[in-house]
């Protein structure tokens, strides 16, 4: 914090407006770098399986309404994974997760 | 025959952050140390280098003539009569049906590699067709940008792409900078935008009313006997460019009045 902040802020006035402009560029570029072209449904399903994989290691899941998506809100992008799991490898169920209405086949 | 011809790329991304008036300027520079330099102007839709080097009446060839093989090479460049080391080449003209292709684009800079030390692309801005085909013919870059979102956001597209080809090495010069601005933290700072785009630096260039004068007049800064900022910078980036270790200003302790010394008083670090 620099002397010039601290008066701000004792005066109750706002901050500068190059800090402004560093968070709000900082967020902007967070979503622009991930360029959603670059990981191609190929690559998805490969880390979707390897996910899974990984996961079944130490639980049972229900392969049927396993979700692995890609999301964009409020500037960021996130990885959506919604793994229903049945019940642990020692055989206790222990939770269902299930996110929105299942898929009926 | 120059065997390491160092053919640059200038780009932005952002129109209007000052990549023509850079590669004039630099261009200048580089022959006034005494390299051969070819400035070629890549953005033939809207091409402007001719304009701020004073060029614009002795243009005859473009680079399409000499691929229709219309005319030869030192037909088509139009030699500067102040800075003989220096000549401009057009990629085209703003009339002309066929654009380019990335192909003709590096044909053009091989031809231009026999004769020149130095071939400064002036890349059109965007991030299309225009932008890859300049790119397809250069060997390194710089990118220009200003201490404004619009113009960060969109470098960082073009940094992004840069980093995808074989382009090696990528530096970034800051533009239009305003000391005061930057005092009074108004303005991103250099660490900002550095920090930001994580490219080495390559040099500062101050806002200065000298570079729209001499742009009326058709006579880039570096050509120009008088002093001035911009001029400065100028000449220092084409130093550095060429290996030399210059040291770079820091905008904050440019101002000298009382006002100034003030800010920078206000900018020290409490905690």
């Amino acid at each position: 914090m620099t002397l010039r902040d601290l008066i701000n802020k004792l005066l109750g006035r706002e901050t500068s407006s190059a800090n402004t402009a560093r968070e709000r560029l900082q967020l902007v570029l967070a979503h622009d770098r991930v360029d959603m072209s670059s990981l191609t449904t190929d690559l998805l399903d490969k880390m979707r399986k390897e996910i899974l994989d990984v996961v079944a290691k130490y639980v049972e899941i229900d392969f049927e309404e396993v979700a692995v998506s890609l999301e964009t809100e409020d500037r960021m992008t996130a990885l959506v994974a919604n793994l229903p799991i049945k019940r642990t490898l020692t055989g206790e169920i222990q939770f269902k997760k299930n996110k929105g209405t299942p898929k009926t086949k | 025959m120059p065997e390491n011809t160092r053919t640059i790329l200038i780009c932005s991304g952002k129109g209007g952050v000052g990549k023509t008036t850079l590669t004039a300027n630099l261009g200048i520079a580089l022959a006034n140390s005494g390299a051969t330099t070819a400035v070629l102007d890549a953005d033939f839709g809207l091409r402007n280098l001719d304009l701020l080097l004073g060029l614009e009446n002795r243009i005859i060839y473009t680079a399409q003539d000499v691929l229709d093989k219309k005319c030869r090479l030192d037909q088509a460049l139009v030699r500067h009569k102040k800075e003989p080391n220096l000549a401009l080449l057009p990629a085209g003209d703003p009339r002309m049906l066929d654009w380019m292709k990335p192909e003709d684009m590096k044909q053009i800079s091989e031809l231009l590699g026999e004769k020149f030390d130095y071939v400064l692309v002036d890349c059109p801005a965007g991030v299309e067709d225009g932008f890859k085909n300049a790119l397809s013919a250069c060997k390194e870059a710089i990118v220009v940008t200003n201490p404004e979102l619009s113009a960060v956001r969109d470098a960082d597209r073009v940094i992004g792409i840069l980093n995808t080809s074989d382009i090696k090495p990528i530096q970034l010069l800051i533009n239009r900078v305003r000391p005061n601005m930057m005092a009074n933290q108004e303005m991103l700072s250099i660490e900002d935008v550095q920090s930001i785009l994580s490219l080495p630096l390559l040099g500062i260039v101050l806002e200065d009313e000298q570079v729209i004068i001499s742009t009326n007049r058709g006579e880039p800064l570096t050509l120009s006997d008088g002093k001035s900022p911009a001029k400065k910078c100028y000449i220092n980036v084409s130093q550095r460019l060429a290996g030399k270790d210059i040291p770079f200003i820091d905008p904050k302790n440019e101002g000298k009045s009382l006002k100034d010394k003030f800010m920078r008083l206000m900018q020290t670090k409490i905690f």
